[in-house]
């Protein structure tokens, strides 16, 4: 980086094999620039350090504004959708999922959205709502997006529908479902292609009202979440309910609470157990050998994430879902089949969701014949539902939740010898859910 | 009643008390030996995990797989050491935190990068699913009683190691007094080197008996940590005996409060006011146990003599 | 060498004094938003520096003190309180009190018990919090409206938040380094250094770092309260320790114990962390070798990297 200068009189004696010898000697002899050193000498060594320390902080400075510059430059035509989902961390796997299928839809529409090309922006919400809100803050005023989709968590979705739907834009959420937004704080312009939260374990419940089940034991981890489910299963369920559970968030040894299951002796268990916490639950729920003495059902459990990992664990366990990847339409089968020769496993719950709510888009944006400046088309369109959903028949209720069938699943081991869940019977058609009429909207 | 009940629940609490102490016997040692912090040590327990994982699903044997996650992690723990922990031991604490946390980050993506996001698939070895009928009516899981035994081998082994042999002098009289033991003669950085590969094993052990009962993810060792880190605060730093009664403690508190406080709770305050604050206060008990313990011993309960 | 460091921190405050222009000229409004969620952090981060990095009180529980302060904005506002004038000065007194209580527990143990003690207690804060059911749980609550000032001040307005967030940021800055100077300040800094030696001379020790410690409390209720107005939201996710884990990594990367290293720290921190997550999902693999970077090479964080910064501060 420094030069030594043109040799002075005093070095002209040397030779140059000494003069580059000691060119290497002084240069190895120079401070390296990112060291501070405090005993350093004053004067001339130390303004030029400082200068070319200086330099290069400007380079970077420049850099820095030079790679916002050329992210600010805008592209003017297509369709821009900002997709927030959780895409590093332990629930990556979940945001890998719906960012797939996201792909595999825009595949299927041919990389155009209602005939315009399209961008997706992926955002990473790191599961935190302030920094969901930032994505879609940036989404909004600096992609300047046409409609914000994904979010799985209710609590960035809380935080995030109502600055998107706030700046005019249209929020099409594809997992998380908080009654909020189903009852009170229902928004024209906020559609989910998912479920409302309480849908899932309602229909669970319903199921094992009508099979006459009673002494249930319900288990569920101690957040907003968890005590929902528990309330939507009692809701259709009104069979003895033995004791409701709540354990620690994150928690991963149920060794304690299978024993005091096993103590209360009860005819059948509900859980509610997302994720890792999933995992763990029914890994150890087998280990104790309860799998074939006490039945269990659970909602958002045993799906095509968990089945991997704990394998014949959760063999016979049941599941009610409005879809699985055996449902039989064409839609659906082209998903699946195009989904596992893409990708290579099982598409899930979430997958099928964020694929619909990318179709939900192009048939918006095709209603409107490509006029994204005119939300009100689009919203009658987006009613309209006019796409070939994954679950078959799709349509809206007044608060854009869908009204849709619930099935009973079971994990079974399917003819390549791997899980899989397959459905065993409906359970709801039709389904609503329970806060619509909190909702003022009506259309 | 049921004392049969509180008996299991005993024996539940005190095999999770084992599982924290394989993790706590490494962190200690780290923590007291070298003065060092190491929030990456649920990264290298993960990375155990892993590595077992793995090697069980593609040979099928858990004690080949157990061993190979033991010298694989050991060799990275010093090999971690070298590249980015060796100049920190004169460093502030919090230089250290820093540069651990930084391992955090970097571990759990890189887990993620080798093994994708998804969990593995893990089961308890065929040969341990079984159950053995501990008392009439208890069925407890054999895999389970092994995880107890082993961690008391290993207690049992790290109290030969430190107080019976020519290393673990060594490392006494490092933890004691490094600077003299270096004038000595004794090469104190390949010591450390090799203590910190120790307590990656530690780990690993604790991860690679933890994967087939618990979740294999990235991110799998932060939940765990932080329970980690009160079991050595309220055992004393850099004593193994105060790592083991204090990861007992812990465990028996948090087992038998999820168990029983709810119950007890709603005795009291009536049913439905148990079913919020039972398990809130059931996830806070170890932390006001905590609290207590320093409160009247901020040094922990066993500390280690430190000159 | 003075001059060349007051030269670096003037320009730094022009830099963000003038962002709200510049993203006005250039016509892209969401850098006034991601500068304005960067100086709360660098508020918050600021606020625990005069703890940990002046006082040595390495507290592994600041995030309680954000949330504490998040929701002294939000339960006001959800039973139909909106007035500034009453949520945030609720917002310093309760932090300051919870840090009070805190403090005054905390501080008869030094050292790893410290750390852990007040992990603790913000651990404890946020398992109520998660169980309160009435204010959202850990849903959280949707602020209605953003803290009202009587019309003189209009927090709806983004450039109006942006400079009143920019003012809180240099006053902070200023009684900080008021603090430091003062006759407080060199106590604090005295006991750090050798604190038996402070308590032969004659001073009360615990007095002193009892009240910094109060004071970094308030001054993280404050950041609470503006990081709830910011994202119209609360939760009690602020309040989880990987937060306060976030805030202490960005003082440490900023460069503990000067007062301008922190606010450098969330910068840093917090623009790499939305620029490289926008590159690659695998943004944490390149963001965790590059902190172990900065701790093995710039030893007085990224502060002690700018020019004039080689004389200690004050």
């Amino acid at each position: 980086m420094a030069h030594l200068h043109p040799p002075t009189r005093a070095h002209s004696d040397l030779g140059q094999r000494q003069l580059r010898r000691l060119d290497g000697v002084l240069e190895s002899r120079r401070l390296p620039a990112a060291s501070i050193r405090t005993t350093q000498w004053p004067g001339m060594r130390r303004t030029k350090e400082v200068t070319v320390r200086q330099l290069r902080i400007v380079l970077v400075l420049l850099l820095i504004v030079g790679l916002f510059a050329g992210q600010a430059v805008l592209a003017a035509e297509p369709v821009k959708i900002g997709f927030i989902t959780s895409l590093s961390g332990p629930a990556g796997i979940i945001g890998k999922h719906m960012k797939d299928s996201v792909e595999l839809a825009l595949e299927h529409l041919g990389r155009k959205v209602g005939g315009l090309d399209v961008e997706v922006i992926y955002g990473d919400d790191q599961r935190k709502p302030d920094v969901g809100k930032q994505l879609a803050d940036e989404m909004l005023k600096k992609h300047k997006v046409n409609f914000v989709s994904g979010i799985i968590w209710s609590n960035v979705m809380l935080a995030v529908a109502p600055t998107v739907t706030g700046a005019g834009t249209i929020m099409v959420g594809t997992n998380a479902g908080p009654h909020e937004l189903a009852g009170k704080m229902c928004s024209e312009l906020y559609f989910t292609t998912s479920w409302q939260n309480d849908q899932t374990p309602e229909a669970m419940g319903k199921y094992m009202q009508d099979q006459g089940l009673t002494d249930v034991y319900a288990m569920a981890p101690n957040y907003a979440a968890g005590k929902d489910m528990v309330s939507g299963f009692k809701r259709y369920f009104k069979g003895r309910v033995v004791d409701e559970v709540y354990t620690k968030l994150g928690q991963q040894d149920y060794q304690a609470e299978i024993s005091q299951l096993r103590g209360k002796n009860p005819k059948a268990v509900f859980v509610f157990y997302p994720g890792d916490m999933g995992i763990q639950f029914l890994k150890q729920y087998a280990q104790a050998g309860l799998r074939e003495q006490i039945p269990l059902y659970s909602v958002y459990t045993v799906d095509e994430i968990s089945l991997p990992a704990v394998g014949e664990a959760a063999l016979g366990n049941y599941e009610t879902r409005y879809w699985s990847p055996d449902l039989k339409n064409e839609a659906n089968a082209k998903y699946v089949g195009d989904f596992k020769k893409k990708f290579g496993y099982t598409p899930s719950f979430y997958g099928a969701q964020s694929y619909d709510g990318i179709l939900l888009i192009d048939s918006a944006v095709r209603a409107v014949r490509g006029d994204l400046g005119n939300k009100k088309g689009m919203v009658a369109a987006m009613r309209k539902a006019d796409f070939r959903s994954t679950r078959g028949k799709f349509s809206f209720n007044v608060n854009h939740t869908p009204i849709q069938n619930f099935y009973l699943l079971r994990a079974v081991k399917g003819a390549g010898g791997d899980m899989e869940m397959q459905i065993q019977k409906t359970v709801f058609e039709n389904h609503k859910d329970a806060y619509y009429q909190e909702c003022p909207m009506k259309w | 009643m049921n004392w049969l009940l509180v008996v299991e629940q005993c024996l539940n609490g005190l095999q999770f008390g084992v599982m924290l102490f394989l993790m706590a016997a490494g962190l200690t040692l780290v923590f007291g030996i070298m003065n060092l912090v190491n929030l990456a040590h649920g990264s290298l327990y993960m990375v155990g995990a892993y590595l077992a994982t793995a090697a069980f699903n593609r040979t099928g044997s858990f004690l080949a797989a157990v061993a190979f996650a033991l010298a694989a992690t050991l060799a990275i723990g010093m090999l971690v050491e070298v590249i980015a922990l060796r100049t920190l031991y004169e460093r502030d604490h919090l230089d250290q935190v820093l540069a651990t946390f930084g391992l955090i980050l970097f571990f759990n993506e890189a887990v993620a990068i080798v093994w994708g996001r998804a969990a593995l698939f893990t089961a308890v070895p065929r040969a341990l699913s079984g159950h053995l009928q501990v008392l009439p009516g208890i069925p407890y899981p054999a895999y389970r009683a092994v995880i107890i035994l082993v961690g008391l081998a290993v207690a049992l082994l790290l109290y030969v190691v430190v107080s019976r042999t020519r290393l673990g002098m060594l490392i006494r009289a490092g933890a004691s007094n490094r600077t003299m033991v270096g004038a000595l003669g004794v090469n104190i950085r390949l010591l450390y080197t090799v203590v910190f590969g120790f307590g990656a094993a530690l780990a690993a052990l604790g991860g690679a008996m933890a994967g087939p009962i618990y979740s294999v993810l990235p991110g799998m060792g932060e939940e765990i940590l932080i329970q980690v880190f009160v079991v050595i605060v309220i055992g004393g730093i850099g004593s193994i005996r105060g790592a083991l009664v204090g990861a007992v403690v812990v465990g028996m508190v948090d087992t038998l409060g999820r168990a029983f406080l709810k119950p007890m709770l709603s005795t009291v305050i009536g049913p439905s006011a148990a079913d919020n604050a039972g398990p809130a206060l059931a996830s806070m008990l170890i932390y006001i146990l905590m609290a207590a313990v320093l409160f009247f011993r901020p040094q922990g309960l066993f500390p280690a003599v430190r000159s | 060498m003075r001059s060349a460091r007051a030269l670096t921190l003037v320009a730094g405050f022009l830099v963000l004094g003038l962002v709200p222009v510049v993203a006005a000229l250039a016509n892209q409004p969401f850098y006034l938003d991601l500068f304005r969620r960067i100086m709360i952090f660098a508020i918050a981060a600021v606020s625990l520096d005069l703890i940990l990095g002046f006082g040595g009180m390495v507290s592994f529980g600041h995030a309680a003190y954000l949330g504490i302060g998040a929701y002294a904005v939000a339960i006001p506002a959800f039973y139909g309180i909106h007035s500034g004038l009453v949520q945030w000065p609720l917002a310093l007194a309760l932090s300051g009190l919870a840090a009070l209580a805190i403090g005054a527990v905390s501080l008869r143990t030094s050292g790893v018990s410290f750390i852990m003690i007040t992990l603790a207690f913000a651990q404890m804060l946020y398992y109520l919090g998660i169980s309160i059911n009435a204010w959202g749980a850990d849903d959280g609550m949707r602020l209605a409206r953003r803290s009202q000032f009587g019309g003189v001040v209009d927090l709806a307005n983004a450039y109006v938040f942006y400079y009143v967030v920019f003012g809180v940021l240099v006053a902070l800055l200023w009684l900080g380094h008021r603090l430091i100077h003062a006759r407080f300040g060199v106590v604090i800094r005295a006991a750090k250094s050798n604190e038996p030696r402070m308590r032969a001379i004659g001073f009360a020790t615990f007095r002193y770092k009892l009240a910094a410690f109060v004071i970094a409390g308030a001054g993280g209720g404050l950041a609470g309260a503006l990081l709830t107005n910011q994202t119209e939201y609360l939760t009690p996710s602020y309040m989880h320790w990987t937060r306060s884990g976030d805030i202490m990594v960005m003082v440490i990367l900023g460069g503990m114990g000067t007062l301008y290293g922190p606010v450098l720290g969330a910068v840093a921190f917090l623009l790499l962390e939305d620029i490289l997550s926008a590159w690659t999902v695998h943004w944490q693999v390149v963001l965790g070798p590059l902190l172990v970077l900065v701790v093995l090479y710039a030893r007085r964080g990224l502060y002690g990297l700018l020019p004039g910064a080689g004389a200690r501060d004050g």
